[in-house]
């Protein structure tokens, strides 16, 4: 008993000295949000999905962030002060994100937390960062992450309504009354799904269909065979990776040859290759980027979204996607905020956010306000479609 | 529901349903021979698909099938001779709890070694809108090709088994281990084997079906989760009572679809084999006695 | 006089407790307790998982369903805003009984919802009853039957919170209140309770302990260390089997869904992710590093590796390094590494009594 007695004391005494030295210390008392010194670098944390079911989302967002941090560094900073970029991983888990969001506030004090990049751990973490007056630029889509308004908690992805609406807008241009709508059972394609269903009515469009399936299906001719069966004119898919390139081939394989519209969620030029041949015709709204080459030279996001594609291209030799593009448009309008305030204290950095008018991004031109935490409006989006194999703008 | 609809419903669930049959009879192999059931059965599906897929860029595709099957049967051999063979006097439980960490392992390896991208094979024959017509339903030809895999995977494993000396030790193993190493069956090796097989089948059956139903790292467990269900269902070790209850698990899960929100489609597969544990954990199939260790 | 020295480890870890915090606090480190307050409740589910799996023999694969459980009775029944019908007799009734709270949220919205202590009772309550409802029929199968059992158990509970809006679908529900216990004490999970919450987790951890080690030094734990021995011939000594491992497997339930519920409120959120299958196979691993039926192992290691993952010191490689662990442990030291043969020569190097 006794030997069994000291032996568990001896590990337990190892347990704290690996707790305690496991981790970093910092050596003095928690200091307030404004960095005191001159020169002193600005804290800023990131929390993405690098890892884990979302990390087409995260692995993206990080490699951007940290690539527009060096080439701000490289250029001096912002007002002096360079940018210390500290990137943590959540693995899309809710529970990470919130130990890690107050890690980041508690123990490095950072002005501001880029991302995170789901919904589900950007509601996790909303309230810790109000309360710890830490500024939230999330990544994340929902729109609950703006309504109810928090002062801190700003989002960068564009309005699922507004892509609702520019889907809507553009199947009444070719005169469709009838659709069906599929949605994966994630965040993303349930609140997808709800907007969806509210606005319809308001375009005169009737969803004779509205089906939920699980996010990792590997086959979707029943549920699609479920949506043919009840004549629909086009199909709406409000999901991200793998369904969506399923979605488009599954329908054309049973013969379900109506257009098919798809959610901003389509943003990468891999889902087109994963869909191959059954890509072609999909109509989407999206986020500019991904036609940057055939914006005219006049468009005011032309030169930003050119030279983001090609660095991100030729650093990662990967294609960009529209989701680092939201990573990337935190970061900025953080730094416009900072530039702006001509200061690094959190509040007034914050107040400066609220003012920004006219900042032109990836995702579009944002122009915040006390009202509205996410700046971006219907004209953000620019409405896609596949022509062999490659991205284009779609005419009618 | 008009006839055609029918016909389109019951190809979809005998599709998927001829999956969820492969996978059954993977655990189903090593169960026989080891009472063990392997949680990393979906993995050697992914991992063969994921390894066809690389090896596509460089080779044509039925060569890079087969160089990924047979990679896939080494590594089910690697996995047998490092890990389970290690473990000394284990309860069938330890080894269970094994067979997780593998499964768990073997995912990370893969989203290492190959990142969380989604990828699939070419298809066999036409492209990704190609379509045939059936009885009035539309499928892709890949569809036929799962189903002739399959039949084809079901039929050589049951002559294997039953005709050749080295399905004939198998099958000994699985009745009575020591009275086969009394006749002189090498029962170590038998286990390996049995290893290697499941392997190999898996990842013929991930290449087949991944045209269908793209290919990511972490598609492993769910497939295992299905598998476990049709091979209990039908009985653990009863390899053709597998398929039976592969085609049946598919086309409820079909069907359940046609007339509930799809939404429930994956508890069907949960309701199914919570029900099987409780009222005939034998399977379906099964007579009650000690049928638990026969072999396709 | 011998049942009491089970209980020094108790006090020395309530000891060691104490002295963390002063060590914590003098070094300016004290934002650590968030994480080991997260890692305290998680080794709640832990302990009674390794009471399960130890010393009644039963694997269970769906502990996280439990653990869902508890935090999402609590988390509906605290954050369902009643105000549109509270001029309902039903509704007015629960008010005049005391059993409903208004409040505000941090936006400014007036919520009417349960008492949290009364939500936590429910949750309790739900738990006891589902656990006997799946444990009745399950508790009878062996070996691979009863972890697939338990699989599908946890991915009910999964597919269930996945899917139903009043769980909010796949993203959880948030804006949990706090949870006054006693006075000014609450589990709450803003700075200013850190302290607070910190000594909280570990009575309730402690707590666990002491029951549990009451438990199996009585007789309910002898009898469930020979069913784990031997079945038949605990049962052939008379031994009602059946209920014990029944028992056992409700109280563990209750660990766990403690767990929950405590943790949701510290948070101030729940997840799907809580219930997946990859949390219960977490949990199995950390009973088996512990050693399957050591109570302290189990405890120390759900703290210890809790904390390392959530502060991130396994980067990307987290399912990983479970994954491993699981392997590692069951081929190499199947007791658990606090028992391994060279850890007993260590710790017999220490002096000691001659009664030892």
């Amino acid at each position: 008993m006794r030997t069994r007695l000291a032996g568990i004391l001896g590990v337990l005494v190892l347990a704290c000295v690996v707790l305690l030295s496991g981790c970093k210390k910092s050596p003095e008392a928690p200091a307030p949000k404004q960095a005191a010194p001159a020169a002193a670098p600005i804290k800023v944390g990131a929390i993405f999905s690098i890892t884990g079911p979302a990390s087409f989302l995260g692995a993206p967002e990080a490699k951007t962030v940290e690539m527009f941090a060096e080439k701000l560094n490289q250029a001096g900073g912002v007002n002096g002060h360079k940018i210390e970029l500290l990137v943590r991983d959540s693995g899309g888990s809710p529970e990470k994100a919130i130990s890690l969001a107050k890690q980041l506030i508690d123990e490095d004090n950072v002005l501001a937390i880029l991302g995170p990049s789901t919904s589900g751990e950007t509601m996790a973490i909303k309230d810790i960062c109000q309360e710890g007056k830490t500024i939230l630029l999330s990544c994340a889509a929902a729109e609950t992450i703006v309504e109810p308004i928090a002062p801190y908690v700003f989002k960068t992805p564009q309005k699922d309504s507004d892509a609702a609406r520019r889907i809507f807008e553009t199947m009444k241009e070719l005169g469709i009354s009838k659709i069906g709508v599929v949605t994966s059972n994630a965040g993303f394609g349930i609140a997808g799904g709800q907007q969806l269903a509210k606005l319809a009515p308001e375009y005169g469009i009737a969803i004779a269909i509205s089906e939920t399936y699980d996010k990792q299906a590997t086959d979707l001719t029943d549920v699609l065979t479920k949506v043919k069966s009840a004549d629909v004119q086009a199909v709406v898919n409000w999901s991200i990776v793998p369904a969506q390139s399923l979605v488009a081939k599954n329908m054309k394989q049973i013969g379900l040859n109506v257009p098919l519209f798809q959610s901003h969620g389509f943003g990468n030029i891999k889902y087109v290759e994963q869909g191959g041949e059954a890509a072609n015709g999909t109509i989407f709204p999206c986020g500019r980027l991904l036609v940057a080459d055939v914006l005219p030279d006049t468009h005011p996001q032309k030169k930003l979204l050119a030279q983001y594609k090609n660095d991100y291209e030729s650093r990662y030799s990967e294609a960009a996607s529209t989701f680092g593009g939201h990573a990337y448009d935190a970061l900025l309008i953080l730094t416009e905020a900072i530039k702006k305030a001509g200061s690094v204290d959190g509040a007034k950095v914050r107040d400066a956010i609220e003012n920004l008018r006219g900042i032109v991004g990836t995702g579009g031109v944002f122009n915040l306000s006390p009202t509205d935490h996410n700046g971006l409006a219907k004209d953000a989006f620019e409405m896609l479609t596949v022509k062999d194999g490659k991205f284009a703008i779609y005419q009618k | 529901m008009n006839f055609a609809l029918f016909v389109q419903y019951a190809l979809s669930g005998i599709t998927v349903g001829s999956v969820y049959a492969i996978v059954a009879i993977g655990f189903n192999i090593i169960y026989c021979t080891t009472g063990i059931i392997n949680f990393a059965q979906g993995e050697f599906l992914i991992v063969g698909a994921m390894t066809a897929i690389s090896l596509a860029q460089v080779a044509p595709l039925p060569v890079a099938i087969l160089g990924a099957v047979l990679i896939t049967t080494a590594l089910g051999a690697v996995v047998e001779l490092v890990f389970i063979r290690q473990v000394r006097n284990a309860s069938v439980l330890r080894l269970i709890i094994i067979t997780i960490g593998l499964s768990i392992l073997m995912r990370e390896a893969m989203l290492h070694i190959w990142d969380e991208q989604v990828r699939s094979l070419p298809y066999f024959t036409g492209t990704e809108v190609s379509t045939v017509t059936i009885l009035g339903a539309h499928i892709s030809p890949q569809v036929l090709w799962v189903l002739g895999v399959s039949a084809v995977i079901v039929t050589a494993l049951t002559l294997f088994f039953r005709y050749t000396t080295t399905g004939r030790a198998m099958r000994a193993c699985a009745d009575n281990r020591m009275a086969a190493r009394l006749c002189g069956v090498n029962d170590r090796w038998m286990v390996t084997l049995s290893f290697m097989l499941s392997a190999g089948i898996g990842a013929l059956a991930g290449c087949v079906v991944s045209p269908i139903t793209q290919t990511q790292y972490d598609m492993g467990a769910p497939l295992a989760i299905k598998g476990f269900t049709v091979a209990i269902l039908g009985g653990m070790g009863n390899s053709m009572a597998a398929v039976a209850a592969g085609l049946f698990l598919g086309l409820l899960e079909a069907f359940v679809v046609s007339v509930l929100p799809s939404s429930y489609k994956e508890v069907a597969a949960i309701v199914v084999l919570l029900l099987i544990l409780v009222l005939r954990p034998s399977g379906l199939f099964a007579s009650r006695d000690a049928s638990a260790l026969r072999a396709a | 006089m011998m049942r009491l020295r089970i209980y020094y480890p108790v006090l020395a870890v309530a000891a060691l407790v104490v002295v963390l915090h002063i060590v914590l606090a003098a070094s300016g480190n004290t934002y650590y307790m968030t994480q080991i307050t997260m890692s305290a409740y998680y080794a709640l589910v832990v302990i009674g998982l390794c009471l399960l799996m130890g010393y009644a023999g039963q694997i269970s694969l769906g502990h996280a369903g439990f653990f869902a459980i508890g935090g999402y009775t609590v988390a509906v029944l605290t954050t369902c805003n009643l105000t549109s019908v509270r001029e309902t007799p039903a509704i007015g009734l629960l008010r005049s009984l005391g059993l409903l709270v208004q409040w505000q949220d941090l936006y400014g919205r007036e919520i009417l919802s349960f008492q949290p202590w009364l939500a936590f009772l429910a949750a309790m309550l739900l738990t006891v009853l589902i656990a006997l409802v799946i444990g009745l029929p399950v508790i009878r199968l062996k070996g691979h039957y009863l972890a697939m059992a338990t699989l599908g158990f946890g991915l009910i509970i999964y597919r269930t919170v996945l899917g139903a809006k009043t769980f909010g679908q796949a993203d959880g529900i948030s804006n949990v209140p706090a949870f006054g216990l006693v006075g000014s004490l609450q589990v709450n999970g803003r700075a200013p309770f850190r302290v607070q919450n910190y000594y909280i987790a570990w009575v309730a951890v402690l707590a666990a302990m002491v029951l549990s080690l009451n438990l199996i030094h009585s007789r309910v734990g002898r009898a469930l260390r020979s069913i784990h021995q031997s079945e038949e011939a605990a049962h052939s000594l008379g031994i009602d089997t059946y209920r014990y491992k029944l028992a056992t497997f409700i109280l563990s339930a209750l660990f766990a869904a403690v767990g929950g519920a405590l943790l949701t409120h510290y948070n101030g959120s729940i997840g799907p992710s809580e219930a997946t299958v990859i949390k219960s196979v977490r949990y199995v691993a950390i009973v088996a590093v512990g050693g399957m039926d050591n109570l302290w192992g189990a405890m120390i290691m759900g703290v210890l590796l809790n904390f390392l993952s959530l502060r991130g010191v396994f980067g990307s490689f987290d399912d990983a390094v479970f994954g491993a662990i699981l392997i590692g442990v069951m081929i190499f030291a199947p007791q658990g590494l606090l028992r391994v043969p060279r850890l007993r020569a260590v710790t017999s190097l220490l002096p000691r009594r001659s009664h030892g």
